[in-house]
């Protein structure tokens, strides 16, 4: 892998360099910055029109799921703005830019996620931060050192399994040409299934979700303890605290996942 | 010890053909066959052939973007696939259709950027951009962001990206394609002058042949995957363009003139060009034969290009 000890350093290099041209143009950047923040509350109506008609989801009350829609709205703003130009991968192997990624001195993730950073994409952070403030303002949360600790590492721990199972399935383009609405069925529908309880869904959905794409630590787990609710499904008290470690091992999986589609790649040619 | 070794190397691909309208069929194609050469440090070696012949895909296996299907291949000391991020360092690269440049940024950022991605401490990035800009004539664009630039322009910039971190090898893919004249000369002054003053080995594929002839002191021919030709530029003259065309302008029009050990290819009013062997007939005597037979006005004696000399290498290969 090389010396990696830099890589932050140019990590921030690189970023602030996309940044500077992207507001070269400042009133088209602060119209889709804009509309980025408009879809994202939005999708919060969407939230809002169920309410109207349940007031109750699966023992979940309103402000209860706006917890839910807040850390996973956010993490999932996180991981757009970090890598949704992820999406542009399966183009980049059609066209065979990829080569050039594999010339220079550096790892290819890296080098994607440095490549096409878009700015714009900070307004659907914004949507999922009100939600979060709303909700807290209307639940009565005894806050205590250890709720602080699991909000504040609910957040990361969410933006690393959501960019695990992106970079995981964007994969699919190292054998597929087109592999982009594969993973985006995965990325944004985990996304809108991380926002609601996981107890309103079947069986087999849950465990999906539990299991294969771990949706269920994203939000509802974190959520339960910050809440000091009892779990509907009675499923194990530890696991409100696995969030993190899930995280690092989807981590771990995705990378390994990444490596064998570039292996694949340089064996079957671009 | 050469800089680069390729010993019995072959690259096949799984490529899916339609069989009727469902159904497909695997077939493997051998892109690379059976291939070896080494290449001294310092040098500048020529890749040519025709399309599809398996150039791309050697440079690929060289620069550690394919993994070979056999055999095995040294670059700068390193296996390229299981070593590739490290020969990244050692090794620059220019694909003459690709943009490797910041495309929205000034050209002089991209140049900043890379001096981080290489790691080039700031003294030697400094001091070798200076020699870019002086030889490459950057500076009237430097601050110009990539879009802008002409593509004259955007080759110079390319080929300085591609060399500023002081690669030991240079692979460049068509580095004069689409310039014009006086731009194909800077860039290959350029190349001749950073071989000379750094030592620097370049690897072209070209279909410009005048490249060849300017920058090559050997060239590796590749038709259908496999080495035909390897060596210098000289002999394969000598061994296959040993045909030479004498171009008469006579008096007036005539019908095709008849000469021993020579024929007329081509007729164009009372021009007519003929083809005969160096070896065994010299122009002068040529001449006289010619003047003999018919009123001379004028006369002129064409070299063996390299291109005829490549199309009649694939004239003799058998299918």
């Amino acid at each position: 892998m090389g010396d990696v000890r830099d890589l932050p350093e140019l990590y921030v290099r690189l970023v602030a360099a996309r940044i500077r041209a992207q507001l070269q143009y400042r009133a088209s950047f602060a119209m889709e910055t804009f509309g980025t923040l408009l879809v994202s509350f939005i999708d919060f109506v969407a939230i809002l029109v169920i309410f109207a008609n349940v007031p109750q989801l699966g023992s979940w009350s309103m402000p209860e799921v706006a917890l839910l829609y807040g850390i996973s709205g956010l993490a999932f703003a996180i991981t757009d703005l970090i890598l949704g130009h992820l999406d542009d991968f399966p183009r980049l192997v059609r066209d065979g830019n990829f080569d050039l990624l594999l010339v220079r001195p550096r790892g290819t993730l890296f080098q994607i996620l440095t490549g096409d950073f878009q700015l714009r994409r900070l307004g659907k952070a914004t949507g999922g931060l009100i939600v979060l403030a709303y909700a807290f303002s209307q639940l009565n949360v005894a806050w205590d050192p250890g709720r602080v600790i699991v909000l504040v590492l609910a957040i990361p721990a969410a933006t690393a399994i959501f960019a695990s199972v992106w970079i995981a399935t964007i994969c699919v383009a190292f054998w597929a040409v087109e592999g982009r609405e594969a993973s985006n069925a995965f990325s944004y529908g985990g996304q809108f299934l991380a926002q609601f309880p996981i107890n309103i869904y079947d069986t087999w959905l849950r465990r999906f979700l539990a299991y294969l794409f771990p949706v269920a630590f994203v939000a509802y787990f974190p959520a339960l303890y910050i809440l000091a609710k009892p779990d509907p499904l009675g499923l194990p008290d530890w696991l409100r605290f696995m969030s993190p470690l899930v995280a690092a091992l989807a981590l771990v999986v995705a990378g390994r996942v990444w490596a064998i589609g570039v292996r694949h790649y340089q064996s079957a040619g671009g | 010890m050469p800089i680069i070794e390729v010993e019995h190397v072959e690259k096949e691909f799984t490529v899916r053909r339609p069989l009727g309208r469902l159904r497909r069929e695997r077939v493997r194609v051998r892109a690379v066959v059976d291939l070896t050469f080494a290449i001294e440090r310092a040098s500048i070696v020529g890749y040519i052939g025709p399309n599809g012949a398996g150039k791309s895909t050697t440079v690929k296996m060289l620069t550690g973007i394919l993994v070979p299907t056999r055999g095995r291949i040294s670059v700068a000391g390193l296996v390229p696939t299981r070593q590739r991020m490290r020969l990244a360092g050692k090794i620059g690269v220019m694909f003459g259709q690709r943009v490797q440049l910041w495309w929205d940024l000034p050209l002089v950022e991209s140049f900043d950027l890379l001096r981080h991605v290489y790691r080039v401490p700031a003294d030697r990035h400094r001091e070798n951009l200076l020699r870019f800009r002086d030889l490459l004539e950057l500076d009237p664009f430097l601050n110009t962001p990539v879009r802008q630039l002409s593509l004259g322009q955007r080759i110079r910039g390319e080929l300085t990206a591609a060399m500023l971190h002081d690669p030991e090898i240079v692979f460049l893919d068509e580095p004069t394609i689409g310039l014009d004249v006086i731009a194909k000369q800077r860039v290959r002054e350029f190349l001749l002058q950073a071989n000379r003053d750094r030592g620097v080995t370049v690897l072209l594929t070209t279909h410009d042949l005048a490249d060849i002839e300017r920058l090559c002191s050997r060239v590796l021919i590749l038709d259908r995957g496999r080495l035909i030709y390897d060596g210098d530029v000289p002999s394969l003259k000598s061994r296959f363009g040993k045909e030479r065309v004498l171009v008469v302008d006579l008096e007036e029009t005539a019908p095709p003139l008849r000469l021993a050990g020579a024929r007329v290819v081509r007729v164009e009013g009372p021009r007519q060009w003929i083809a005969f062997d160096g070896d065994r007939t010299s122009a002068a005597e040529l001449t006289g034969a010619v003047a003999a037979q018919a009123p001379l006005r004028d006369l002129t004696v064409e070299e063996p290009e390299i291109e005829d000399v490549v199309r009649r290498i694939y004239e003799e290969q058998p299918e």
